[in-house]
């Protein structure tokens, strides 16, 4: 046998878009190529539409109630889940990373980081309420208290300076009170984004909870900050020009505009519940005292 | 929805029950002919060189002619702002800010009744509202947010407290002395300096404010006001040296600012426009309730954010509680703001009379049920008489759209898991009213409404200690107790 026909052929594997708990690919029927560092191509990347956006939209409005309603500790709990899964699929995301030009070292470092930090918003699911509520003296005969609660569907424009932990913290930081979101992955780094959509889908997440779209921001950019079924936007990146226009289209259902630079997620303030309450609407509760 | 049988009131006041006057008395208010901005502790002479006329709305006369700064009085009111934050404010030591503060609360309730007489006259609200509610609320931000002053440390967990800068804050004319008190207090206890514009229809409180500002000799600078109508705001917003806005109005003013400032950097308050659900079940205290929906819609003209201007009411006591209102607002006592009898004062300005006549003709025109209280009216001045509709639909504008009058909309239900679909189904979630005597419905309905404030059992109170701020297109940000502290520190 020739050196050819002996060799065993390498399973390749079809990047998709992770929308209701399902990986479709994207109904545009449109693709961009992933090249490795030398220039063969590893997979053609979904492009994600409009409509694929409306279509998430719609999983993430249906999913977020009934998420919102599971307990704190069952939140934290498939917070942990979802770094327990991605442990156990370090090597994947390891070499996923080193496909996507990163060397080993940097490699395992990101990833550790961001199992660590799924860890520590697993952590905050029953704590940042008690955290930042407050029991108000009145000055009349009222019971009166205030508590945060989830603000609703989020969309999120994923920074393309890092592969994976600003992606884990804009799903962390979002889920882990009570949101949906819907996240836009840039072309830079899709494999691992979707590989984890994958082990969000083995974690117990609800379908339609997070959904990960892989396209282009300079395309969606738009729609998706004007999308009038939208609550809050996260945008991360450099992009002023892009901010702007964020913000600007914001206005149209007044959304809350979380934003972060890419030296945040290299900085040590990553570990904060700040951008839990960001996300998060403050309610008082009013109630006489009496008989 | 099917036509249903009028409710007809089964009680006949119109012709009983005449108070006799009770004015309260006036001849003690000093109000200048003339007022310039308020910037430095001083009043000046606009670079406009422009006035505009405040009128009474009860009665239609001029009492007042104040300035309208243009972009170079607002760039005057800001520098003065930053440099009293620069070199003033934002290095004096927290305790001696805080007594500042204080000052300021003592002396409002010093002149309380003059603010509150003051208010009545400018704002059309009746006095025993100005008296009873506006104005020691007011002072008592005030006194409430001076105690922060050195403690901010302990306001936001884990985080240093530091201040912004120049905030500029925009107010409108429902509660007018009190939304300044809002805005000032916690700004200067947080570390900021203020410019502040009042409504064009109500800016008298805000200059008194200002006269006990620079009576409470606080560093020239540090509050600035200047009066004006949008393109004034719209300098305080659009300026450079501004690094926070907060702005209290309308839901379309609210997304215009939030949209100028996309790209800007700058923090940003809004508490924007409401069209609450208040809901009755009918295990209900009904007669509380009753006056709690009257209390809700009926405060102020209709004039708050946060009115419950939606009622749904079980249908199993739809007709009891129909008819109860239809009684209860037969007794409101429209008419003389100062009369301290009057429970539903002056219609703020003639605009705002046009908007609200207008829905009820939308109202009509849609096949609603308008029934009015068969109250007089005052022949002067501004008025509408209390108003209900019935037979209306989840789609009606009146229903759908923020009247700030005193018009209710009351629709029906069944079931629990109807009225919160029906309740959330709009743009807005500022506040909510339940009403039921049982608690794990209280809460079951607490927890499901999308709204910032939710009264159960009660409506439309407030305090400096209890935050107060709306869900989706109501706004952002919260004011009011510790939580009114983050939109002014920085982090």
């Amino acid at each position: 046998m020739s050196e050819i026909t002996s060799k065993r052929i390498a399973v390749a594997k079809t990047y998709k878009l992770f929308v209701d708990g399902k990986f479709p690919r994207t109904e545009s029927g449109r693709y961009f190529k992933l090249a490795d560092a030398n220039g063969m191509v590893i997979a053609n990347i979904c492009q994600a539409s409009r409509k694929d956006f409306r279509d998430a939209i719609v999983a993430a409005r249906k999913a977020q109630p009934a998420w919102a309603g599971s307990t704190a500790y069952n939140k934290g709990q498939i917070l942990y889940r979802i770094a327990e899964v991605m442990e156990g699929r370090r090597e994947q995301f390891i070499d996923e990373f080193i496909i996507q030009g990163f060397d080993k070292k940097s490699a395992i470092e990101e990833v550790n980081n961001a199992i660590d930090l799924l860890i520590y918003f697993a952590g905050w699911s029953d704590k940042y309420q008690a955290v930042f509520s407050s029991v108000n003296p009145v000055a009349t005969s009222h019971f009166n208290f205030s508590h945060p609660e989830p603000t609703g569907v989020v969309a999120a424009i994923i920074c393309s300076a890092q592969p994976l932990v600003p992606l884990v913290h804009a799903v962390a930081t979002a889920i882990v009170g009570g949101n949906s979101i819907v996240a836009l992955i840039q072309e830079k780094y899709p494999l691992t984004a979707i590989t984890f959509g994958e082990v969000l889908h083995s974690s117990d997440v609800p379908a339609g909870v997070v959904n990960l779209l892989t396209g282009f921001a300079k395309e969606l950019a738009s729609h998706m900050s004007s999308h009038m079924d939208v609550n809050a936007i996260i945008y991360q990146g450099d992009d002023k020009t892009q901010l702007h226009l964020i913000e600007n289209n914001a206005s149209l259902n007044v959304k809350r505009v979380a934003k972060y630079d890419s030296a945040y997620f290299l900085g040590d303030e990553l570990r904060s519940p700040y951008p839990i309450v960001v996300l998060q609407e403050l309610k008082t509760t009013w109630h006489p005292i009496g008989i | 929805m099917a036509k249903k049988k009028s409710i007809k009131p089964s009680i006949n006041f119109t012709t009983l029950w005449q108070y006799a006057p009770a004015p309260e008395a006036n001849d003690h208010i000093k109000v200048e002919k003339e007022y310039g901005l308020f910037i430095n502790n001083k009043f000046v002479t606009p670079k406009s060189k422009k006035y505009f006329a405040t009128t009474n709305p009860a009665t239609e006369q001029r009492l007042a002619t104040v300035a309208e700064a243009n972009q170079a009085d607002v760039d005057d009111a800001v520098t003065s702002a930053k440099k009293a934050y620069d070199s003033v404010w934002s290095k004096m030591k927290p305790t001696e800010r805080g007594k500042y503060i204080y000052r300021i609360a003592r002396i409002m309730q010093e002149r309380a009744r003059e603010l509150a007489v003051i208010e009545s006259m400018d704002g059309g609200k009746p006095i025993r509202e100005s008296r009873d509610i506006d104005v020691p609320l007011a002072a008592a931000h005030f006194f409430y947010y001076a105690g922060w002053a050195d403690k901010l440390n302990y306001a936001m967990p884990g985080i240093t407290a530091n201040s912004i800068g120049v905030a500029g804050q925009i107010i409108p004319w429902n509660f007018p002395l009190l939304m300044a008190a809002w805005k000032i207090a916690p700004a200067l206890a947080a570390g900021n300096t203020v410019v502040l514009k009042p409504a064009e229809t109500t800016p008298l409180t805000a200059l008194k404010l200002a006269e006990i500002i620079r009576d409470a000799d606080l560093p020239p600078g540090v509050v600035n006001i200047v009066t004006g109508a949008g393109d004034t705001g719209a300098a305080i917003v659009n300026h450079p040296l501004t690094r926070k806005i907060a702005f209290t109005g309308s839901t379309d003013v609210g997304k215009i600012i939030q949209r100028s400032l996309a790209g800007t950097g700058k923090k940003i308050t809004l508490e924007l426009g409401g069209k609450a659900a208040n809901i009755i079940f009918e295990d209900a205290a009904i007669d509380q309730a009753v006056e709690g929906i009257i209390n809700g819609i009926f405060f102020n003209q209709g004039h708050v954010c946060c009115a419950g201007s939606r009622l749904f009411v079980q249908e199993s006591v739809a007709d009891k509680v129909i008819r109860k209102l239809k009684d209860r607002i037969n007794t409101l006592i429209v008419g003389n703001p100062l009369d301290k009898n009057t429970d539903i004062g002056a219609i703020n300005s003639k605009e705002q009379m046009i908007k609200i006549n207008k829905y009820l003709k939308i109202g009509v025109n849609e096949g609603g049920e308008m029934y009015q209280s068969a109250c007089s009216i005052p022949a002067k001045g501004y008025f509408i008489r209390p108003t209900l509709f019935t037979n209306v639909s989840q789609s009606s504008r009146i229903v759908q759209e923020e009247i700030f009058g005193p018009v209710l909309a009351i629709q029906t239900f069944r079931t629990v898991e109807e009225v919160i679909e029906k309740a959330n189904n709009i743009p807005y979630g500022l506040s909510a009213g339940v009403w039921s005597d049982k608690g794990s419905k209280v809460f079951k309905m607490t927890a499901q409404l999308k709204a910032g404030v939710v009264w159960a059992n009660t409506y439309n109170k407030f305090d400096p200690t209890s935050p107060f701020g709306g869900f989706k297109e109501s706004g952002i940000g919260r004011e009011g107790g510790l939580h009114g502290l983050m939109p002014y520190l920085k982090f």
